[in-house]
């Protein structure tokens, strides 16, 4: 089976570019190691003297402040939304709802005060959770864990608290169940995941909260409400929704304040802030900007503030808080303790609140210095230099501390020149702090120079192999032997040396470096028979390297190129059909350069083509072309409608048809926009069906043509209730609420259950071919037409059988020659409708169930977008189909192979429709919406709703890999258009269209090696020249923004394309397999 | 090969060049507060007007298609308003494909307008002073082996190089350099303009460069 060969053949190469990108991953995306030491009372990281405050028996570094505190945390409680303006006339939904800060703030200014609170990014839960509590840096990394958030494993906050007795209760988001696996006293835990649920959460914490505050059996309360955050991502802060969100936060503020007792401090902090239209994740003011408000019935700071308090940087809770509630600071902390807050005992002079100050600074010092030690031991990655010159700070520092404090025993200072020396000193500490801070944040971004070229040198590799591959094409030995037995045993051959190797410990190389290796073996093993075979059979042609400089390869090389650029990157969603537009205009406009599009109306005998130019007979083609094209750019032009914007273009405004029909106010509106969806919808399903209609692949009665006859329109009607119901929602019944709630879940698994249905059907049956056999149709050799095109259903029922007849009976008598047993029959002449295009009727059929999926999965309004996507694809392979039959002769091997311009322009459609379906290769802009239709409840594993955010995210390469298959069927396909009416006439020109793939397995075989191998080195192409950008430019400004979240976004770009190709091929193949078992039973019953 | 067209085609060249270098640097040097930055639309219009006032007076002086019969002075006439139309219509042609291919539909219309005017006066003047308003013969010349003179072979490569030219010039837009050439229409026309005038000096060159592979037959 050459088939089978060919498919692995796929497999492998796909699995060497899932290696290439996995080992650039391991360099390029690090962790920072977490270090496992924990910090207990008993070991104060101090050596020297102790300060006066430590001399108490019982406490731990520092004094209990607070017996209690009761943590608020509102989940994306932005700055703005917590500062009050009383100055604001008409305020925005978001602003001044939370009066009781500004109230408390201005009546007790002591007591209470706001602070900006800086988060890091990057600004998701998960992330800031982790922050808050263990008070070090996140990596970049870290981000994609947001689906499974692991156990903390380092020191953290939790941990101390119940390391030393306390009871903490933890009520909200259940994302610190994951975090902090059986820690609490006492916890209930509410699911997180669900974006579009405002309620459940908050109300299952006030239904505890107040009943725990009262019960006093706590230390410690965390409640983590998250109404606002989703609030902000499914109707954005500018929103009456938000208003009541706020005011509910505002209410529980204010009850918790009137029950707090002198011992207690409250604190009421937001994780990150939000964009303006909700989303968070990035690293832009607003994301980062949250609100941190403190407050306690006995007196925290020591004096009123002027102005506005300053920053805090997030990080620093962590060792305020700690040290107020007389913990140990958690061991990898890297935050500065907060000042205000240490002015206390304030009875007895103010140079002992400076002393507190002076101690707690200090112990924070010593604790951020233990810790870059103890780093420094584990790790490698923070530069030696920079760590000596705060070793040698922090010693100095120490020394001064330990000079002032016996000075203090000794009282040679006044009062307040001490205290004024202690505040220098306190100035100084803090430097160091940050500093040290600034130290590993600089280097926490530290790669695996020799990983990431590795991985970039496989890649580039596997790219060089899909090209020879590609380009030697049908004359590429298809056997077992060449395609995977030299891989297999240079992979098998490597991989026992190396496992003897390790056995032996001869070698101390990570699995990942072996993996390399044992990869770059199997190709090296390629190359080498690849160049042995060269060398036997076709020399490889030099002129081909000419070749990199035509058209489609420059417009390729400008596409690589532009992915080094920031710039261009944020630009794609306009590069990219720029580059497509151009890339088409060129082929045409080179076939008109050719003069394929003038007749040629030479004698037969004269090679000489100058002449053929004088008269200027101008076929169809060139008319049509042009209207293809224009056809072609002003969708190209359309799809700009669709785009969604990143925080680098603050002048461009989100396309209105991304928000989902729910947020329409003017219900006007929403009804035309419902209406035009389902207007586009009906048309998709029309297009489709007409389309099988017009090929004859609507008529018989197999279970997939009742399927597309009567499941399409259901589709498409549980569709439109879907939308209806969700559109709707709000303002619904409460007594049907729960109906609507049932149907909300049950539309959408329709569909899914449908478009599986359906699948099982196709792979069940893929052969649309109605039979019909006739016994007088020997006889009938004059064909009554109707004149002009068929038109209308009952002319094509009467022409098509004509049309096929006559093929059929080609087709038979080539079967015949194959088998050589029917000679003697001259029996019944078979009819068949759609023989000549099953191979398509199949793949459009796949492909139109997949949009319905993925339409559910987008938002309604985004629907015409997928019309005009559709509309796309098929005016690019009709292009292509007219340009490749210009060129070549139906039956020249030519037509088997598809041409560059055709795969890249291909490609740069997955690339427009992905920014065109509303999408952007950064992580806010990621649709997680779509993880919860059809499963409004949520989620029991990860991996359903990941693969629903992958597909929303990458439909675009889905459609387009899984229909690139159709480059090869189409132009057999549109075959010679127009002699099919002169078929009647001349019998010897009927076209044979796709069963010419049939009759040709082996190059059919090939065919589908060399499509897939070119798709696959374009896709590869642009993933190295990401790879390559954001390795080479790693250090730039721009790399976590921009270059990183481009190839991570590329790179599961490519694996789903890759996947989806190989789907599509598998397909084909099974639709060929069935055809070949269809033949077969036709011949069984002739010979009956 | 016929070295004296090609002598007088190299001057017509020549002066075509020079027009546009002069639309530069005269505004520039005679006119207060006239910047090729700042004054882009005028630019736009004085060097349009330029170029195609060199082309007509080439046509005059240098007549490249001589070999064309007499002809009545109301043929002359309805030539030249069918050559009007013509460019009229490729201006509309021309700013359709630039919106087309992404330039902004309602904002800036005057620009992309202009700059369609200007590619017109590069490409679809040219062609009307050198084959007339016969869009068959236009489809010949643009075509592998449809150029029968140097004339036609100079269009080919002046009207592909502006075309080029302006098609590059697209690229530094996106770029965050904020430089006041990166506006909408400026890298455009420059790049076009740029194109023009390499497309001008390299078609003589090549045209000798090639002479003995070019054997024009007859018309």
């Amino acid at each position: 089976m050459r088939r089978g060969h060919v498919l692995l053949f796929l497999a492998w190469v796909s699995i060497l570019f899932y290696s290439g990108i996995w080992i650039f991953m391991s360099g390029f995306l690090l962790m920072r190691i977490e270090l496992n030491n924990q910090s207990s009372c008993a070991d104060l990281p101090s050596s020297g003297p102790q300060g006066p405050l430590q001399q108490h028996p019982g406490t731990c570094w520092l004094p209990r402040r607070f017996q209690k505190a009761v943590i608020i945390i509102i989940d994306a409680l932005k700055y703005d939304f917590a500062k009050y303006e009383p100055g604001i006339t008409n305020p925005k939904p978001y602003q001044n709802k939370l009066p009781v800060i500004h109230q408390l703030s201005t009546s007790q200014p002591r007591h209470a005060r706001l602070y900006p609170f800086r988060a890091d990014p990057p600004t998701t839960t998960m992330q800031r959770i982790k922050g808050m509590t263990t008070g070090s840096l996140p990596t970049f990394v870290d981000v994609g864990s947001n689906f499974a958030s692991y156990a903390i494993q380092e020191d953290n906050l939790i941990h101390q608290l119940v390391e030393n007795g306390r009871r903490v209760v933890f009520m909200g988001d259940d994302t610190w169940d994951g975090l902090f696996p059986k820690k609490f006293f006492k916890s209930y835990f509410f699911p997180s995941f669900n974006v579009k649920d405002l309620h459940t959460v908050d109300n299952g914490i006030l239904q505890h909260l107040y009943p725990t505050r009262d019960s006093g059996d706590w230390d410690v309360i965390i409640a983590h409400f998250l109404g606002v955050d989703h609030c902000g991502h499914k109707h954005g802060p500018d929103h009456p929704e938000t208003a009541n969100k706020l005011a509910q936060m505002n209410q529980v503020i204010s009850s918790l304040v009137e029950h707090l007792d002198e011992e207690t401090l409250l604190l009421v902090a937001g994780d990150h802030g939000m964009t303006d239209t909700g989303d968070h994740g990035g690293d832009s003011e607003k994301e980062v900007m949250a609100a941190l408000f403190l407050y306690s019935k006995s007196p925290l700071f020591s004096h009123e503030l002027s102005k506005e308090a300053e920053t805090v940087p997030q990080v620093n809770l962590v060792p305020t808080l700690s040290l107020l509630l007389g913990l140990p600071i958690p061991y990898s902390n890297l935050g500065a303790v907060m000042p205000d807050l240490f002015s206390w005992p304030k009875k007895e002079s103010s140079v002992s609140a400076a002393l507190t100050l002076a101690s707690a600074v200090h112990i924070n010092a010593l604790q951020v210095g233990r810790f870059l030690h103890s780093y420094s031991l584990a790790a490698g990655d923070l530069p030696s230099d920079k760590l000596r010159d705060l070793k040698s700070l922090l010693s100095s520092l120490m020394s001064e501390y330990e000079q002032l404090i016996s000075e203090r025993s000794r009282g040679s200072w006044t009062e307040s020149e001490y205290e004024n020396r202690l505040r220098q000193h306190v100035l100084r500490v803090q430097r160091y702090l940050v500093q040290a801070r600034a130290v590993c944040m600089e280097s926490w971004a530290r790669f695996h120079p020799l990983r990431m070229l590795a991985g970039c040198a496989i890649l580039a590799a596997t790219c060089l192999l899909c090209y020879l591959a590609a380009e030697t094409g049908m004359a590429l030995d298809l056997s077992c032997k060449f395609l995977l037995t030299y891989p297999l045993f240079g992979v098998v051959g490597a991989g026992a040396l190396l496992a003897f190797g390790k056995w032996l410990s001869l070698i101390e190389w990570d699995c990942l470096s072996l993996w390399a290796l044992v990869i770059a073996a199997s190709q090296l093993t390629f190359f080498y028979s690849f160049r042995k075979q060269m060398q036997v059979r076709v020399r490889l042609r030099f002129r081909q390297l000419s070749l990199l400089f035509s058209g489609p390869c420059l417009i390729l090389i400008f596409r690589c190129g532009s992915l080094f650029s920031d710039s261009f990157v944020v630009a794609e969603g306009h590069v990219a059909p720029f580059l497509l537009m151009s890339l088409l205009v060129l082929t045409i406009y080179k076939l008109h350069w050719d003069g394929r599009l003038t007749l040629p109306t030479l004698s037969p005998l004269g090679g000489d083509t100058t002449k053929l130019t004088l008269s200027t007979g101008y076929r169809k083609d060139g008319p049509i072309l042009l209207a293809l094209l224009g056809a072609l750019t002003l969708c190209v032009r359309l799809s700009g409608i669709f785009h969604n914007c990143r925080e680098e273009t603050p002048d461009c405004h989100p396309s209105l048809f991304l928000a989902p029909l729910s947020n329409v106010k003017d219900p006007q509106l929403k009804n035309i926009s419902y209406l035009g969806c389902i207007v586009c919808l009906v048309a998709i399903v029309y297009m489709v069906r007409k389309w099988l209609q017009h090929y004859g692949n609507l008529n018989s009665s197999s279970a997939l043509v009742l399927y597309v006859r009567w499941g399409f329109p259901l589709i498409a009607l549980a569709i439109t209730c879907h939308w209806a119901l969700s559109a709707g929602a709000e303002d619904s019944l409460a007594r049907l609420r729960d109906l609507i709630q049932l149907a909300l879940v049950a539309c959408p698994r329709a569909v899914y259950g449908l478009a599986a249905l359906g699948l099982v059907f196709l792979l069940w049956n893929p052969v649309t071919v109605f039979m019909k056999s006739s016994r007088d149709s020997d006889a009938d050799n004059t064909v009554t037409t109707y004149s002009g095109a068929p038109g209308s259903q009952a002319e094509l029922l009467h022409v098509i059988p004509q049309i096929y007849r006559k093929m059929q009976r080609t087709m038979k008598s080539r079967l015949r020659h194959g088998t050589d047993e029917e000679e003697e029959n001259k029996g019944a002449a078979i009819e068949a409708y759609g023989l000549s295009s099953v191979y398509s009727a199949a793949m459009i059929v796949t492909l139109s169930l997949l949009t319905m999926v993925l339409l559910l999965l987008h938002s309604e309004r985004i629907t015409p977008a997928f019309l005009i996507l559709l509309v796309e694809a098929f005016v690019i392979l009709h292009i292509h189909s007219h340009v490749q039959n210009l060129y070549y002769a139906p039956d020249s091997s030519d037509q088997f192979s598809v041409p560059w311009y055709a795969v890249i322009s291909w490609a740069l459609a997955g690339t427009q429709w992905f920014y065109s379906t509303g999408h952007q290769p950064v992580f806010p802009a990621i649709h997680w919406n779509s993880a919860f239709v059809g499963f409004q409840e949520g989620h029991e594993n990860n991996i359903t709703p990941a693969v629903l955010v992958a597909a929303n995210t990458f439909s675009a390469h889905i459609l387009f890999s899984a229909g690139s298959s159709l480059l090869l069927l189409w132009p057999f396909l549109c075959e010679t258009p127009g002699k099919k009416k002169k078929g009647k006439k001349e019998a010897e020109e009927m076209p044979l269209m796709e069963m010419r793939l049939r009759e040709n397995p082996d190059k059919f075989a090939g065919a589908l090696l060399q499509l897939g191998t070119k798709y696959l080195f374009i896709q590869g192409v642009q993933l190295l020249s990401c790879v390559c950008a954001a390795m080479i430019l790693r250090r730039h400004l721009m790399v976590w923004k921009v270059f990183a979240p481009k190839f991570l976004f590329e790179a599961a770009g490519f694996t789903v394309s890759s996947v989806f190709l190989f789907l599509g091929i598998v397909l084909l193949l099974r639709v060929d397999s069935a055809v070949k078992s269809w033949f077969k039973s036709l011949i069984l019953q002739q010979q009956r | 090969m016929d070295e004296t067209e090609l002598r007088k085609m190299s001057t017509g060249h020549i002066f075509g060049a020079f027009a546009v270098v002069l639309s530069v640097c005269v505004p520039v040097l005679s006119v207060d507060g006239f910047s090729f930055l700042g004054t882009h639309l005028s630019w736009l219009c004085i060097c349009s007007l330029c170029v195609i006032l060199v082309n007509i007076l080439l046509l005059l002086l240098l007549k490249p298609n001589a070999s064309s019969k007499k002809t009545s002075l109301s043929n002359k006439l309805s030539k030249l308003t069918k050559s009007c139309i013509y460019f009229v219509i490729s201006c509309f042609l021309f700013h359709g494909i630039i919106v087309l291919y992404g330039a902004p539909l309602v904002e800036s219309v005057a620009e992309t307008f202009l700059f369609a005017v200007l590619l017109s006066s590069f490409t679809t003047s040219r062609c009307l002073c050198l084959l007339g308003p016969n869009f068959s013969a236009w489809v010949r010349v643009f075509s592998k082996d449809g150029a029968l003179s140097v004339w036609d072979h100079s269009l080919q490569i002046t009207t592909v190089c502006s075309v080029v030219g302006a098609w590059l010039g697209a690229f530094p837009i996106p770029l965050d350099w904020d430089r006041p050439w990166q506006v909408w229409p400026i890298s455009c026309s420059l790049g076009a303009t740029l194109g023009y005038v390499a497309g001008l000096l390299i078609a003589p060159l090549w045209i000798y460069c090639n002479r003995k592979r070019l054997t024009y037959k007859s018309r």
